[in-house]
């Protein structure tokens, strides 16, 4: 299963957790099944069948951007940050 | 790829710079230089008030003039709507903010926004013709300071904002555009365990880049539909996505030339005459070129923010930090998107703590509206951060250096975003720095009212990746023109080229680097977050590979032999005991009728995040305030530098404007929102006669994630400077300075309360 760092503002959808484990063959996938598990959540991640502008995937320390379609191996570890502004 | 293991032929040496020739004899062209047939002027017309409601444009006086050609409002834009778009270094922005920044529809969000544009045939006839447009203005208050603009009662400036917090927004409409929020760990038994904890609040003010060049345009918005702009900037690329965005226009009729810049540091990453000057050039069919002047300059585009900041760290007795508060709030300026976020992720990174809570706050004020700066957000926040350790420091009697070497951040240790750090070099830095004279050096006595005091501060940056492009082309004579899609600021044709020269195994000045428009090589992302030596020097090694591989192909055929028998070493190629020189395989290949040319576009990933730590030794007058600078080091680690001179030259200047913004940048501002120093006479920028010569240590830790180990080093240098001197400047007079910048006025002020 892969560990997913749940952003600190959106810890309010998984009671909490900062970390939670999630079963998916890609990044969609795992925020499909994040939403079934903490409804709201994937909705907060996921805008318009894409991943929200200003977020971006990290895969095992990779920034994939906002591929939803990344793969996953299931040790991964997935983080979702906030991109950078640069002012 | 692997790192490489520094036996270098090319990589580390001091050749002549490409562009060297063309810029000391004055020959290389500058946006400013850029000239066409027919071509006209356009001015702008800008708001005197700092936030007001635009009632009205009234254009006819000028339109019915017989010197002007054409006249441009907002109305002559494309409706934004309501989507965003990416803004090259600024992230994701509404597309209606974008809009508003480059030309105000409705309303005024700070003095020097742009109302209307006008052309005419020469630059003076457009700037008298400004006097001729008549706008109906409701003067509004502004809200100048960040406190007061996120005050529950605060007048809101844009009614259509409402605060995001991790994708969910406020009800109701706010000067705070968005609330970032990086937790990990338990902060309250982090201070539980603590034996010390200590909170100070700390501010510095909006400073200009200051770069030499004023921005420029020009624009030709040909029948066929194409239009061809010509400016400086840190990203033609960029630009034309921006333009493609605002114009809603296809990118594939948009074409960029790339001039030579007179500084960027952040500031030119983003549109501001170009599509004025397009949009001019449409309605009359000419070219039309734009300038700014200085003050322009200062009053129209992107400052960095100045901030609030408040820490709180707790720390053992020992001197190990066991948990830490950091809350950030950044004049966004106009429109949002301030580079908080940057400094929320950047302003713990030199220290392992395991217990931490970072708030970020992007709040609008009737300023400019802000945009990158040289580590955007980050000598902002490890100010505030490494000012209070300098007093824990001070409260628990420990070595600064000590304290920074005992909670350093190495591999593996948590990043605020919540990854990891790869192999990093910061433990290394602060040995070097312990290692210096500087730092071995005694400070010397004060005597009288001059008051002598040493500082240390960390800096940390992130450093980015992202896509480049770049070509190389085989010459029969053993040449290789190489081209690439970054705009050059800091020389990195050099630093690109000598990667090229390494892998190929030729001499640099067998390269000749060029930097093409965007219609002649693929995209290559921004010249900004220290990403060019690293990514698009990557990209050049893979085009290097890739027309290694091919002359391989072509000696096959020309040795009549296998591909697999012909081997490539250090600038040769052999096969059964026959070998060639490059210059001799280039030859031998044109010969032959082959046209070798190489190309990549990549987009590497494994940045590597660089730290410095930097030492200043100041002397203050506390009768006048002023403080000189006595000695200053930078250390930092670079990773690999490719060319050292380039990397000590980002350094002293990273120094030099860090310690502008310590002693005496800011934006003054009369009550309605004026700028009262929008010139250099009245900004005060340090000069050559107010700063030592900086002493510089490169430190080097190869980045694994490239393969001559480059990490970025255009950024970090900026960072430690702001402490370094607050540090310096308290240790010296006794009292500490937690508001920059520290001007002579607030130096003496301080004196003034401690005594």
């Amino acid at each position: 299963m892969a560990t997913v760092h749940i952003p600190t503002p959106m810890r309010e959808a998984t009671n909490g957790a900062a970390r939670v484990e999630i079963e998916g063959a890609t990044v969609r996938e795992v925020v499909e099944r994040l939403e079934a598990s903490y409804p709201g959540l994937g909705g907060r991640l996921v805008e318009d069948g894409q991943l929200r502008p200003g977020l971006s995937a990290f895969v095992d320390g990779a920034n994939v951007g906002r591929r939803l379609r990344t793969r996953l191996q299931p040790e991964s570890e997935l983080f979702f940050v906030e991109a950078l502004g640069g002012g | 790829m692997t790192a490489g293991n520094g036996a270098y032929r090319v990589v580390g040496t001091r050749p002549v710079r490409h562009d060297g020739v063309d810029k000391v004899t004055g020959r290389a062209r500058y946006g400013v230089d850029a000239h066409m047939p027919g071509m006209v002027w356009g001015k702008v017309l800008r708001s005197p008030h700092a936030r007001a409601r635009i009632r009205g444009i009234d254009t006819s006086r000028a339109e019915a003039s017989s010197q002007v050609l054409a006249v441009v409002t907002g109305d002559d834009f494309p409706d934004p709507g309501a989507g965003e778009a990416e803004a090259n270094e600024s992230g994701m922005q509404s597309l209606r903010y974008m809009a508003e920044r480059v030309i105000a529809r409705g309303r005024v969000t700070y003095e020097g926004q742009v109302i209307a544009a006008v052309a005419a045939a020469s630059v003076h006839e457009a700037e008298e013709a400004l006097s001729l447009i008549d706008v109906d203005y409701e003067v509004l208050p502004p809200v100048l300071d960040v406190r007061e603009a996120m005050r529950d009662d605060a007048p809101v400036i844009l009614d259509d904002l409402y605060t995001e917090t991790g994708g969910v927004f406020d009800d109701n409409p706010s000067n705070i555009a968005k609330h970032f929020i990086f937790e990990e760990g338990d902060v309250e038994a982090g201070y539980a365990a603590a034996d010390l904890v200590m909170e100070r609040s700390y501010s510095t003010a909006m400073v200009h880049q200051g770069y030499i060049e004023p921005h420029n345009a020009l624009a030709h918005w040909n029948q066929d539909g194409h239009l061809i702009v010509e400016s400086s900037s840190q990203g033609h690329f960029g630009i034309r996505d921006e333009l493609a965005t605002m114009l809603e226009h296809p990118k594939s009729k948009i074409r960029v030339l790339p001039a030579e810049i007179g500084g960027g540091f952040g500031g030119k990453t983003t549109v501001y005459l170009e599509p004025l000057a397009a949009v001019l050039s449409r309605k009359i069919g000419r070219p039309v070129k734009m300038t700014m002047n200085r003050t322009e300059v200062l009053i129209g585009t992107g400052p960095a923010p100045g901030a609030f900041m408040t820490v709180k760290m707790g720390v053992t007795n020992e001197g190990k930090i066991t948990a830490v508060n950091v809350d950030l709030a950044f004049e966004a300026g106009g429109y949002p998107g301030s580079a908080v976020s940057a400094g929320c992720l950047c302003c713990i990174g030199p220290f392992d703590i395991e217990n931490f809570r970072v708030d970020g706050y992007d709040v609008i004020v009737n300023k400019p509206k802000s945009h990158a700066y040289r580590a955007p957000g980050a000598p902002q926040a490890e100010f505030a951060v490494d000012a209070l350790i300098d007093e824990i420091c001070q409260e628990l009697d420990m070595d600064p250096l000590d304290f920074r070497r005992l909670n350093a951040s190495k591999e593996g240790d948590l990043r605020v975003d919540g990854t990891r750090f790869h192999p990093i070099g910061n433990i290394e830095t602060i040995d070097a720095a312990e290692a210096t004279d500087h730092w071995q050096s005694e400070l010397g006595e004060s005597t009288g009212t001059k008051r002598r005091g040493r500082g240390v501060a960390s800096g940390y940056w992130l450093n980015g990746g992202g896509k480049s492009s770049a070509v190389a082309r085989l010459n029969g004579d053993g040449t290789v023109t190489l081209l690439e899609g970054s705009m050059d600021i800091g020389g990195t044709r050099t630093s690109i080229a000598m990667q090229l020269a390494e892998f190929l195994g030729i001499p640099i000045e067998d390269v000749d680097p060029i930097v093409p428009d965007t219609d002649s090589i693929a995209f290559t992302g921004v010249t900004g977050g220290s990403r060019v030596t690293f990514a698009t020097g990557w990209a050049a090694i893979e085009a290097a590979e890739d027309l290694k591989d091919q002359m391989v192909e072509g000696l096959a055929d020309y040795w009549d032999v296998p591909a697999d028998s012909v081997t490539f070493e250090a600038g040769v190629f052999s096969q059964n005991g026959t070998s060639l020189s490059f210059q001799e395989a280039a030859a031998a290949l044109q010969e032959d009728g082959l046209e070798v040319v190489g190309k990549a576009t990549a987009s590497p990933d494994g940045s590597g995040n660089t730290f410095a730590i930097h030492i200043a030794d100041v002397e203050v007058d506390t009768e006048t305030g002023k403080v000189e600078v006595l000695r200053y080091t930078a250390l930092q680690d670079a990773g690999t530098a490719i060319y050292p001179p380039y990397v000590e030259g980002q350094m002293e200047g990273g120094v030099s404007q860090g310690v502008g913004w310590a002693l005496n940048e800011e934006y003054v501002y009369s009550p309605e929102g004026r700028m009262l120093n929008a010139s250099f006479l009245d900004y005060r920028m340090p000069t050559s006669l107010d700063l030592p010569m900086i002493e510089t240590v490169i430190v080097e830790v190869p980045n694994p994630g490239h393969p001559y180990g480059v990490r970025g080093v255009g950024e970090v240098p900026i960072v430690p400077p702001l402490a370094a001197m607050a540090n310096a400047i308290s240790n010296a007079i006794g009292v500490r300075i937690r508001d920059l910048p520290a001007s002579p006025r607030e130096v003496q002020a301080a004196v003034a309360a401690s005594s």
